[in-house]
C-alpha cells in the first residue's frame, strides 16, 4: 500500500514539473509582445525594455524559470501582467466556482449513470433497458457547449418568456451568501457537465454489472437465498464498480475541460473563463497557474481514485 | 446454412479477428480464412475474418443507416460550391438588404434563405455546407494522424519491450493525465487558431490512447510462432513490426478509429466555439454556435443555433452507431449501444 501510494505519487511529481515545464517553455521561449502591449501604442524601444525588465523578460530563459519554479515551492505564482495582482489571488477567487460545478456535476453523472446503469442490467433487453440505451447514446453525442445552449434556450429563455423566473441566464452567487441561489444558479451548469457523461457511465455500469452478475459468486449468494436487491447491490455493484472508478480517474481531465466550456456557456468566471480570458490577453502568469492547479487536482484526484479500489473492491491489493 | 451455426461461427471468427489470433497478411499472399479447415465448415472456406466482419456490419441496419447520413452529410460538405452555386449566396457573403429585417435582425428561415441567416445577413444553409467540409476534413485528416503515430509508437513499445517500453509507457501515462482542453488552448493561444495548429493539437492529445491500445495487443502477438519464424528467416524488425504483426491488430484500431472520428469532430467545433479553432470568418459549425451564442442572439433566431447544432449531433450520432456496429461486427460477443 505504501510503495503503491510513494510509486503514485512520485508518476505525480513528474506529470506535474512536465506539465509545468512544457507550460512555461510554451510562453516562455515563443516571442512575446506583452510588453510592447502593455506600454501601449506610443512607446519608446525604451519604454518598452523597461517592461521587460520589470517583468523579468530580459532575464535568459533559465534563469526566469528556475526563477518561478523556487517561487512554485513557495506558493507564488506570479503576478497578473496587467493589474499586477497576485495569481493565487485570481485562482482563490475563481477555484470555488470551479469546483462547486465540477463536484455538483460528477454526483449527478455518477449518480445518473450508476443508477441507470443498473436499472438497465438488472432487465436486459427490457423497455427500460432500450430507452436507457437510446437516451444515452443521445447524450452521449451530444457536444456540451450544444446542450448547455440549448438548456439555456429552454429553460431559461423559453420559461422567463412564460413567465417563470426560475433559471437565472447564468452567473454566479457564493454558496455563503445565498444557497438557494446558489443552487438555482448551478443547475443548469451541473446538467450540462453532467449529461453528457452520465450517458458513458451508464453504458459502462450497464456493461460491467452484466458481466459480473452472470459470475459464480453471484450464484452461490442468490442460492444462499440472498434477497436479488441484496444480491445486485451489495454483491454485484461493488465489484462492478471497479471499472467505473478507473473510468472516473480517466476522465478527471475531461471534467477540467467540460468545465471550460461550461463556464463559457454560463459566464460564470471560474478557472476555465479565467484561462481562456488570459488565453486571450495573453497574460501568461495566469495561463500557467490556471494550468498547473488544475493539473494539481488531476493528479491528486487520480492517486485517491486509485486508493478508492482497495475499498471498493476486497480482491484488489494495492502493491 | 441454418442461421445458428452461421452464428456460431461468426462469433468465433470475430474473436479471433479482435484477438488477433491469426496472421492475415501472411507471407504466402493468402487470406486468414483458407487456413481456417480445421476448426470452421468448410462452406465457410475462403472468407476472410475481414469478408465476415463486412457482411455483418451489411445486414447490420443500424449500420447501414447511420452510413446512409455519413454519405449524406459528405456528399452535402463536397457539393459545398454547388449549394452556392444553387442559391446564389456566397459562403461569406453579407445580404444587409435582403438577408436581414428591418430591425437589423436575422431572417428566419424562408424561400431564399432555406436555413434562414445569421447575425450578418450570411446565408446559414451554405455556410453550414461550408462548415461540414471542415468537421470531415478535421475529423478524418486529424484521426488519421492520432491512428498514425499511436500505431507505430504502440509496436514500438509492445515489439522491443524492455526500456523503450518503459519509457513510452511513462510518456503515454503522462500524456493521458494532461488536462487535455487546457493545454491545447494555451498552445493554440501561442501559435495561433487555424486548421493545421487544430489538427495538430487534436492529433498530439490523441494518439496515447491508440498506442496504449495497440501495444497491449503486440504484446501478446509478439511471442506467436509465426513472428518466431519470420524472424527465424531474417526478417527485419521493421518488416516483422509492419508485416506480420501490424495486420493482426488492424481490427481493434478500425474500431477505434471509428469511434475517435466523432470525438474529434467535437473536440474541433470545442476549439472553434472557443475562439481557439479555425478563425472566423471561415464558416465552421463551431464558429457558427459561437456566433450563434454572442449577444444571446440563438434566443432571438434559435435557427442561428439549430441548424449547425442539428448538423454536428447528427454527424457524430451517426458515427458513434456506425463504430458501435463496426465493433459488434468484429466481435459480436460484445457489449454494444443498440441490441438488435
Amino acid at each position: 500500500m505504501l510503495r503503491f501510494l510513494v510509486r503514485r505519487v512520485l508518476l505525480g511529481i513528474l506529470v506535474l514539473f512536465l506539465t509545468v515545464t512544457l507550460v512555461f517553455a510554451l510562453f516562455y521561449v515563443y516571442p512575446s509582445d506583452v510588453a510592447r502591449s502593455l506600454a501601449g501604442r506610443q512607446a519608446t524601444p525604451e519604454t518598452i525594455a523597461l517592461i521587460k525588465a520589470r517583468l523579468g523578460l530580459d532575464q535568459p530563459i533559465y534563469v526566469q524559470y528556475g526563477r518561478y519554479l523556487v517561487n512554485l515551492l513557495h506558493g507564488n505564482l506570479g503576478y497578473d501582467y496587467y493589474h499586477n495582482v497576485p495569481v493565487t489571488e485570481i485562482i482563490g477567487s475563481a477555484l470555488p466556482k470551479t469546483v462547486s460545478i465540477a463536484l455538483g456535476a460528477s454526483v449527478i453523472w455518477l449518480l445518473l449513470g450508476v443508477l441507470n446503469g443498473v436499472l438497465s442490467a438488472v432487465r436486459p433487453r427490457s423497455i427500460a433497458d432500450r430507452t436507457l440505451t437510446v437516451f444515452s447514446l443521445f447524450f452521449y453525442s451530444l457536444p456540451t457547449f450544444v446542450l448547455g445552449l440549448t438548456l439555456l434556450y429552454f429553460f431559461y429563455f423559453k420559461l422567463t418568456i412564460a413567465g417563470i423566473t426560475f433559471f437565472p441566464p447564468g452567473g454566479y452567487v457564493n454558496f455563503a451568501d445565498d444557497p438557494f441561489t446558489w443552487f438555482r444558479s448551478l443547475i443548469l451548469p451541473w446538467l450540462t457537465l453532467a449529461l453528457v457523461q452520465a450517458a458513458l457511465y451508464t453504458r459502462l455500469t450497464r456493461g460491467s454489472l452484466l458481466d459480473v452478475l452472470g459470475e459464480d459468486y453471484i450464484r452461490t449468494a442468490r442460492s444462499k437465498g440472498l434477497g436479488e436487491r441484496r444480491v445486485v447491490y451489495r454483491h454485484g455493484l461493488r465489484s462492478a464498480l471497479t471499472p467505473i472508478v478507473t473510468q472516473f480517474g480517466i476522465d478527471l481531465g475531461v471534467l477540467v475541460g467540460g468545465v471550460v466550456v461550461t463556464e463559457s456557456v454560463f459566464g460564470i468566471d471560474g478557472m476555465g473563463f479565467e484561462a481562456v480570458r488570459a488565453i486571450n490577453d495573453q497574460n501568461s502568469p495566469v495561463i500557467i497557474g490556471v494550468v498547473i492547479v488544475a493539473a494539481g487536482a488531476v493528479v491528486v484526484a487520480n492517486i485517491v481514485v486509485d486508493m478508492l479500489y482497495a475499498v471498493l473492491d476486497p480482491r484488489v491489493r494495492l502493491n | 446454412m441454418s442461421e445458428e451455426t452461421l452464428r456460431t461461427t461468426e462469433a468465433d471468427e470475430g474473436r479471433l479477428a479482435v484477438t488477433a489470433d491469426r496472421d492475415l497478411g501472411g507471407p504466402d499472399g493468402t487470406g486468414g480464412g483458407a487456413v481456417d479447415t480445421a476448426d470452421g465448415p468448410a462452406r465457410i472456406q475462403g472468407r476472410s475474418p475481414w469478408q465476415l466482419a463486412w457482411e455483418r456490419l451489411r445486414r447490420d441496419r443500424v449500420a447501414m443507416i447511420s452510413l446512409a447520413f455519413i454519405v449524406l452529410i459528405v456528399l452535402f460538405a463536397l457539393l459545398a460550391p454547388l449549394m452556392a452555386a444553387l442559391t446564389g449566396h456566397g459562403v461569406n457573403q453579407q445580404f444587409n438588404d435582403v438577408g436581414l429585417t428591418p430591425e437589423g435582425l436575422p431572417k428566419a428561415p424562408n424561400g431564399t434563405f432555406w436555413f434562414g441567416t445569421d447575425d450578418l445577413g450570411r446565408d446559414i444553409f451554405v455556410r453550414c455546407a461550408y462548415g461540414a467540409r471542415i468537421s470531415i476534413l478535421v475529423g478524418v485528416v486529424a484521426t488519421g494522424f492520432t491512428i498514425a503515430v499511436g500505431v507505430v509508437v504502440g509496436l514500438i513499445a509492445g515489439y522491443y519491450g524492455k526500456v523503450a517500453d518503459t519509457i513510452l509507457s511513462r510518456v503515454i501515462d503522462v500524456v493521458l493525465s494532461f488536462p487535455f482542453l487546457l493545454f491545447a488552448i494555451s498552445l493554440v493561444s501561442i501559435v495561433g487558431a487555424s486548421l493545421s495548429v487544430t489538427i495538430f493539437v487534436i492529433a498530439m492529445f490523441s494518439w496515447a490512447s491508440v498506442a496504449r491500445i495497440v501495444r497491449g495487443q503486440v504484446l501478446s502477438i509478439r511471442e506467436r510462432e509465426y513472428i518466431e519464424a519470420a524472424r527465424s528467416l531474417g526478417a527485419s524488425s521493421t518488416r516483422i513490426m509492419f508485416v506480420d504483426v501490424l495486420p493482426n491488430v488492424l481490427a481493434p484500431i478500425i474500431v477505434y478509429a471509428t469511434l475517435l472520428i466523432p470525438s474529434v469532430i467535437v473536440t474541433e467545433a470545442t476549439l472553434s466555439f472557443l475562439g481557439l479553432g479555425v478563425p472566423a470568418p471561415t464558416a465552421t459549425w463551431g464558429n457558427m454556435i459561437s456566433e450563434a451564442q454572442a449577444g444571446g442572439l440563438y434566443q432571438l433566431a434559435p435557427w442561428f443555433l439549430a441548424f449547425p447544432s442539428l448538423l454536428l449531433l447528427v454527424l457524430t450520432l451517426a458515427f458513434n452507431l456506425l463504430g458501435d456496429s463496426v465493433r459488434d461486427a468484429f466481435d459480436p460477443r460484445g457489449d454494444r449501444m443498440l441490441q438488435k
